[in-house]
């Protein structure tokens, strides 16, 4: 049969009318673009949503048909007669709404009154039901964030899709038949002991209340909570830039949902969706606290946030100005710029982050200004500006759907960012092939063509063995190798003797895998590489970037849709922090502070003379702290007591400190050491740019006023310029932003106005209204010769080995419940119920070998410290393994890692160290 | 302790709300290694693919006599499918019995009592009350839908042992005995082509004829798909082929309309005439595999399908096309086409949206020649004996031969090859021997429980595709179940509601709701025929498929043409 092309559009006619619709569209959208609304209650317009057509609430007559048709799914042909109006049709809606209502608890005390359910209802006029009512579902409300209430389900099949097909989180079905079908989660499991990892999805597609957000139920199940007016925001945690919209009653959050921004396209995670509580905390900070007198400063200090009169007390805002202000000053007097640091933080805007690192530059007239970038993708960053002269990623994640070939190493997306996981698992339902390459398994593999558990720390060995696969096998692109890259001999010489067979033994895979990954990913028409902090935080962690550089250089995988490299950024905002300049050897847009004629644009910008040489970074700070260089710090945000390796050295150094001024929403350990406390404003009561993984800058809004005296954190800096001799006159963030403009050309084509206007633009963009550019790099690099830098890369040893003393490896990370050093999430009622308290993980096999039982609680110990935590069973973690979360204070984990670093990034090497576990089970019993 | 020491580990105090504590390990059920082991074991080197969820399932089933959760979960990892995937499968066919942790298992013998139109009509409400307590606990006893034994109602399954003319007194002793199943006499490959059998197809694959020529002879013989919807056989082939390959092929023995028995009469006595015109189908249309979808009730066919498929492949008969046999697990829906593609897909029977057509868009997305076994068994003959051997029978305007399913109040009931467009009163009286001893002829089914119920006054209506219609009747799998003066109308009509409230896949509103619903009311001594009517209307208007649709049927039959009996 031969292929007849589909036309342009389709012409047919809708309740007499002449219409069009587009190809592929369905009736039903056809008739909405139209102005015709037909109901619908299984079928959702929202991005990912397939039509399903099976509540049968929106059937349209086609003439010459036998039956209706219903209008979600079916397409039009070009003539067809659709009537949306006749009796019949409309007939069989009622009919169906009536079969519905029969079994829906009554409106005034169903689970959401205000329901699409009861919408519709009401619209068509069928809210009462002549039908015999079945038996009803029993509540199920295991959960903490989610009541499950089926007695209103009508088995639409959305939480379904919204679960397996949106999010592919797959632990949703619809089990059972005829009108026993239902809605289950894994083997009808209550919702809270499933596998389920509350990202809401089902919640907030659901139409009837059957999934909701349990702090909207009263105790009989019904929802008396409603929102007065929304707020179009940013979610506040990781780097995936998720808009939200939150619902606000009397100026508090009564829920969030997900938004159609570029990033999340209405998807959230658990941490999005049901981790705002943490801004009504009574921990939060209400009034400005300076150190008592008589409270010397320990290393071991502890403070409760709920007490902190033991070593605080509450003072003025004056009086906590002129202090922190009078102590920075004097370090100054005494020591000049040299003793003077300030660690920004990643969390704050744009604007805040600029303006920390203007007045770090300006008053302190130093270069010692750094935040958490240090502690992620610092090698990742200075391997792609050696490479490719430019730190941020070349395509964002979004390319999956473009992509063959996807290669995800050293990241868990689905703990760290769920909502770019969703978008990869989209891309490998659809036939992209994902390799998945890190020492722990993950649930993502489950997509997977191959996964690739390596040993622990053998990157190199295995990109090499990689990148010597495709130059042995003639998969190069040698075209794009001439044309666009240097350093191929060198990389070409590098990895002559490492071939997958003598890296087999060195990196844990065996040779056919690595071969066979190697051709996958060379010969994929479009192949993209996703990597994390598995990557970037070893002693080799540029190494390895090299590596991955170097992968996607010789085979020509950047530049276009479906291709490029892109290091996931942990926070919501390490991106625009980075941007911004709140980096030691740079200004911001990554301008080098050594070179003359940069400085001079600085000098003539911000009329003041600049420190001509780098600063030093996080954890070189903290070393400078010990050696007596360093005496006075503003830390902004940032909680290097719990982030920063080697917990007892940093706390050691903050305790040292002559002056430490902390601005923060929570007394955190870094502020247990502070001789200033500012209270200052949670993401959620700014005004504030946010520049996320994918480049995209995007605006966050003000939803409710910051608790007590709390206050903006720019007005903050700017009152503490200002008692540092600077004359400051910002009077909004936008003025702030307006200024970042000037200074810096990725910004160009992108004002304030714009923000507010569009929620989000990509960086780079060419002109005031139209679309940034996603995909960078298709005709060469920003270098100096235009041409990407091939570095090869050699193997060297994690630092510290495993022995017979210390016979495991300690890895660390985050996981999906808490991000960063817990700070906020820990205080987010949710967060906390799934996620309560430290655990270390291993492999059940590991445990038996060792005679413990999942729970017990354990001893770890480096040579740097030791911790008590109880015992996790997780297949995940290979044997000869332990992995630790960095969020708990309680057993944190920094108390274990090692502080070496990464010669190039200056990162610290968390995610490898020697370690062992002794049973505590006498402390256990004890509990 | 002095400056610089490792402090001592002593909690502290942390941000949390310390209400609870840490889960034991990552989200969600965790694998059970033994299970694990064991479910491996069971698989062997089979592959696990999604498509033999249903596959992997029986062999547990079959293996522990139910579904433990824990080797449900070892299932879903070895395959590589979610929880939720696992779990909605098993749950939705009623020959699984799924065990969760703390529940008992099922006893280990199980007894199925059919309780269908007819077997009703002959009993088996008694059967199923008396049982129970005759076998005792190690013993389950379960209604189920039509086993296609209608002609010896009631029938019941011990096992896989089906016991025809059932009595409790028979069915104590059965469980007592071999619970596999009894295979029948039938003609086996050696047999069938001593008779001249598989040259046609070796003539075919030789190239000695043309799909073209098949594909005439067939439309001049006005052979009509069997399954029920009648659909012309040579034109369907004409329009898969059509298609770009790869093309798949399916055949439907999910023979599960109540009444209906015809494909189990001519599996069990000369399977090889099916599997010939099944292959030569698959030659004609260029189809590259085939899957063979047999009913679980059958469980004899499938012994034979199994050894003679095997004497196929042996014989080098089925290069051009592998059949894969694939077993049902207890639910009607699947004999919907679409809701067997899915169900050969290893999901639930959930029918498909048309447009597409299966013809197109069909299994694994391919185009897919779907046909009946009866369909595939005439093909040899009418090829061989020509069009017009076949086209020169038929009564009343039909054409052709057909193998009516009888059942009910006839003296002799069974498989009755007659004319095309017989009526009943011819039916009865000259294929089943007149009325049952004591009984008038009152009423009947002319196509199972979805084709309605028509009176006797009707009965010299032709029993042929298109001639029902017009009487919200059709005769679909020509299973005609007759009724009499000694049964109660509505009654019968419940019967065939309440299998369709059970058979519902759940997937539509007026289906699953509607089903239901309409039980509810019916159940009432006094019908409200007005809201029935209505609820009729949309379930014939707005269900997505056949079932939906058809559900309605019986019911209205009753208030359309006896209107005493809502007196």
């Amino acid at each position: 049969m031969v292929a007849v092309p589909k036309p342009e559009v389709v012409r047919f006619t809708l309740d007499g009318q002449d219409i069009e619709a587009q190809p592929d569209e369905t009736i039903w959208a056809a008739a909405a673009r139209y102005g015709t609304k037909i109901p619908h209650l299984c079928h959702s317009p929202e991005p990912g949503y397939r039509p399903d057509g099976n509540c049968r609430a929106c059937m349209v007559e086609v003439e010459g048909e036998r039956v209706l048709a219903a209008s979600c799914i079916r397409t039009p042909r070009d003539g067809m007669v659709v009537k949306s109006a006749s009796q019949r049709a409309e007939k069989a809606r009622a009919m169906v709404f009536e079969l519905l209502v029969a079994d829906q608890p009554k409106r005034e005390t169903s689970h959401d009154p205000e329901s699409k359910f009861w919408h519709w209802a009401a619209d068509i006029g069928v809210t009462e039901s002549r039908f015999p009512v079945r038996e009803q579902w029993k509540p199920d409300l295991s959960h903490p964030a989610m009541a499950v209430n089926l007695d209103a389900c009508i088995n639409c099949n959305l939480c379904v899709r919204a679960c397996r097909e949106v999010q592919v989180n797959d632990v949703i079905g619809m089990a059972f038949r005829n009108h026993g079908a239902k809605v289950i989660f894994d083997f009808d499991d209550p919702m809270g002991q499933s596998t389920c990892v509350a990202c809401g999805e089902c919640v907030q597609a659901c139409p009837t209340g059957a999934l909701m957000e349990a702090n909207l139920l009263d105790d009989r199940g019904t929802r008396t909570q409603f929102a007065d007016r929304t707020v179009d925001s940013l979610c506040p945690f990781c780097g995936v830039g998720c808009q939200t919209t939150v619902h606000v009653k009397d100026d508090k959050i009564l829920y969030i949902d997900g938004r159609d921004g570029p990033a999340n396209q209405n998807r959230l995670c658990v941490k999005g969706r049901f981790g705002w509580d943490y801004i009504y905390s009574p921990h939060r900070l209400t009034k400005p606290l300076i150190r008592r007198d008589d409270a010397p400063k320990r290393w071991d200090d502890q403070v409760d946030s709920m007490n902190p009169w033991t070593h605080f007390r509450e003072a003025t805002w004056e009086e906590a100005l002129e202090k922190a202000a009078g102590g920075l000053n004097k370090v100054y007097e005494a020591n000049g710029p040299k003793g003077l640091a300030g660690f920004g933080s990643a969390k704050g805007s744009n604007e805040e982050a600029y303006l920390f690192q203007k007045l770090i530059r300006t008053a302190f007239r130093t270069n010692n200004v750094d935040h958490c970038t240090r502690l992620c993708h610092a090698s990742s960053v200075a391997a792609l500006m050696e490479g490719i002269g430019s730190g941020a990623v070349t395509a964002p994640f979004g390319a999956a759907k473009d992509s063959d070939c996807m290669i995800i190493i050293g990241a868990r997306p689905e703990q760290n960012h769920p909502v770019a996981a969703t978008f990869l698992k989209n891309a490998a339902k659809r036939g992209a092939k994902i390799i998945v390459m890190d020492p722990r398994g993950q649930q993502i593999s489950r997509y997977a063509y191959k996964s690739l558990q390596f040993k622990p720390g053998q990157d190199v060995a295995l990109l090499n063995a990689m990148l010597h696969t495709i130059i042995e096998e003639g998969l190069t692109d040698q075209q794009y190798i001439q044309a666009h890259t240097s350093g191929f001999d060198d990389l070409k010489k590098m990895v002559k003797d490492f071939s997958p067979e003598a890296m087999a033994k060195v990196c844990g895979i065996d040779a056919a895998t690595i071969r066979d990954v190697a051709r996958t990913f060379a010969r994929s028409e479009r192949s993209i590489i996703f990597w994390g902090m598995g990557v970037s935080q070893h002693v080799h962690g540029t190494d390895n970037s090299r590596c991955l550089i170097a992968l996607t250089m010789i085979t020509g995988q950047i530049g276009r849709p479906g291709t490029g490299l892109h290091p996931l950024r942990g926070q919501n905002n390490v991106q625009g922090a980075s941007d911004a300049g709140l980096i030691p050897m740079v200004y911001p847009d990554y301008k080098s502070v050594e070179l003359e004629e940069v400085r001079q644009f600085y000098e003539n910008l911000w009329d003041t003379k600049l420190d001509p040489k780098r600063g030093l970074t996080v954890v070189e700070i903290i070393d400078a702290i010990l050696a007596d260089e360093i005496k006075g710090m503003y830390v902004m945000g940032e909680n290097p007591a719990m982030s920063d390796p080697d917990q007892t050295h940093a706390r050691k150094a903050l305790a040292k400190l002559e002056c430490l001024v902390v601005q923060d929403i929570f007394l955190t350990e870094t502020a247990w050491h502070a001789d200033v406390v500012l209270p200052s404003s949670a993401h959620a009561e700014k005004w504030g740019s946010f520049t996320n993984t994918n480049r995209e800058v995007q605006i966050g809004r003000p939803v409710a006023p910051p608790p007590g005296e709390a206050r903006q954190d720019w007005e903050l800096i700017q009152e503490l310029a200002n008692r540092l001799g600077l004359d400051w006159t910002y009077k909004h963030p936008k003025d702030v932003f307006t200024e970042m403009t000037e200074a810096m050309p990725s910004l160009k084509h992108i004002t304030w106005d714009r923000l507010v206007r569009e929620d989000a633009v990509t960086y780079p963009v060419d002109g005031p209204d139209v679309p940034g550019n996603e995909i960078l790099f298709a005709e060469g690099f920003p270098t100096g010769d235009g041409r990407a830098k091939i570095v090869p890369a050699g193997l060297v040893p994690p630092d510290e080995l495993p022995d017979e003393d210390y016979p495991l490896v300690l890895t660390t990370g985050r996981m999906l419940e808490h991000w960063h050093t817990g700070a906020m999430t820990r205080r987010a009622t949710v967060l906390d119920a799934l996620e309560p308290e430290a655990v270390a993980s291993l492999n059940p096999f590991q445990l038996r070998t060792m005679g413990l039982e999942p729970g017990d609680m354990v001893k770890v110990a480096t040579r740097r410290g030791e911790i008590a935590l109880n015992v996790r069973a997780d297949r995940d973690v290979p044997e000869g393994m332990v992995f630790i979360p960095f969020c708990f204070n309680e057993a944190a984990a920094n108390m274990l890692t090692n502080p070496q670093l990464d010669p190039f990034g200056k990162i610290p090497e968390f995610k490898f160290c020697a370690c062992k576990v002794e049973p505590l089970k006498a402390h256990a019993a004890a509990e | 302790m002095p400056e610089g020491t490792p402090r001592p580990f002593e909690r502290q105090i942390h941000p949390g709300s310390g209400r609870r504590k840490a889960p034991k390990t990552p989200k969600g059920r965790q694998l059970d290694f033994e299970a694990s082991e064991e479910v491996k074991a069971l698989l062997g080197d089979r592959p696990r693919r999604p498509d033999l969820l249903i596959e992997h399932l029986h062999l547990i089933q079959d293996r522990y006599g139910h579904l433990a959760a824990r080797h449900l979960r070892a299932l879903a990892e070895e395959m590589n499918l979610p929880m939720a995937a696992v779990y909605e499968v098993a749950s939705f066919y009623a020959h699984f019995d799924i065990v969760l942790e703390g529940e008992a298992p099922p006893p280990p013998l199980t007894i199925r009592v059919c309780d269908s139109l007819t077997c009703e009509m002959m009993g088996a409400q008694d059967i199923l009350k008396a049982l129970p307590k005759e076998v005792g606990d190690k013993v389950r006893v379960l209604p189920a839908p039509c086993m296609g034994r209608c002609a010896s109602a009631p029938v019941a399954e011990v096992g896989h042992r089906h016991v025809d003319n059932a009595t409790v007194e028979s069915l104590v002793a059965a469980a007592a005995g071999d619970h596999r199943p009894a295979i029948p006499a039938y003609k086996d490959l050696a047999a069938y082509e001593g008779d001249g059998g598989y040259k046609l197809l070796r003539a075919c694959l030789a190239d000695e004829r043309t799909p073209e020529e098949l594909i005439e002879i067939l439309s001049n013989a006005s052979l009509r798909g069997l399954g029920g919807a009648g659909f012309p056989t040579g034109k369907k082939w004409q329009i898969v082929r059509g298609f770009a390959g790869p093309r798949l092929m399916s055949i439907n023995a999910d023979e599960g309309e109540p009444g209906t028995f015809k494909d189990r009469h001519y599996l069990e006595s000369d399977p090889h005439r099916f599997l010939e015109g099944a292959l030569i189908a698959a030659w004609a249309v260029g189809c590259e595999r085939c899957y063979i979808y047999l009913r679980d009730e059958y469980p004899a066919v499938r012994e034979i399908l199994l050894q003679e498929i095997a004497k196929l492949e042996a014989a080098g008969l089925t290069k051009h096309c592998p059949l894969e046999l694939r077993r049902g697990a207890g639910a009607y829906i699947c004999g919907e086409e679409s809701a067997m593609l899915e169900s050969i897909e290893g999901k639930r029977g959930l029918p498909r949206h048309r447009p597409p057509y299966i013809a197109e868009i069909g299994l694994f997305g391919r185009p897919t020649l779907n046909q009946n076994v009866e369909t595939m068994f005439w093909v040899r003959d009418i090829v061989e004996k020509g069009a017009e051997w076949f086209a020169s029978h038929g009564r009343n305007g039909g054409k052709g031969l057909r193998s009516y399913s009888v059942s009910g109040r006839v003296k002799s009931p069974g498989v009755k090859l007659a004319p095309a467009g017989i009526s009943v009163k011819e039916l009865i009286e000259e294929f089943c021997d007149g009325m049952a001893e004591g009984h008038a002829f009152r009423a009947y089914l002319p196509g199972g429980a979805s084709g309605g119920i028509l009176p006797a006054s009707k009965g010299d209506l032709p029993l042929e595709f298109g001639q029902l219609e017009k009487f919200n009747s059709f005769v679909g799998s020509h299973a005609v179940v007759i009724l009499s003066d000694k049964d109660d109308l509505k009654a019968a009509a419940l019967n065939l509601m309440r299998f369709f409230e059970d058979e519902s896949c759940g997937q539509c509103t007026p289906c699953r709701n509607g089903t239901e619903k309409a039980v509810k009311l019916m159940s009432e001594k006094s019908w409200d025929a007005a809201l029935l009517e209505e609820l009729s209307q949309v379930m014939r208007d707005a269900s997505i498929c056949g079932l939906g649709q058809a559900a309605p049927n019986p019911l209205m039959s009753i208030l359309k043409h006896f209107p005493e009996e809502l007196k």
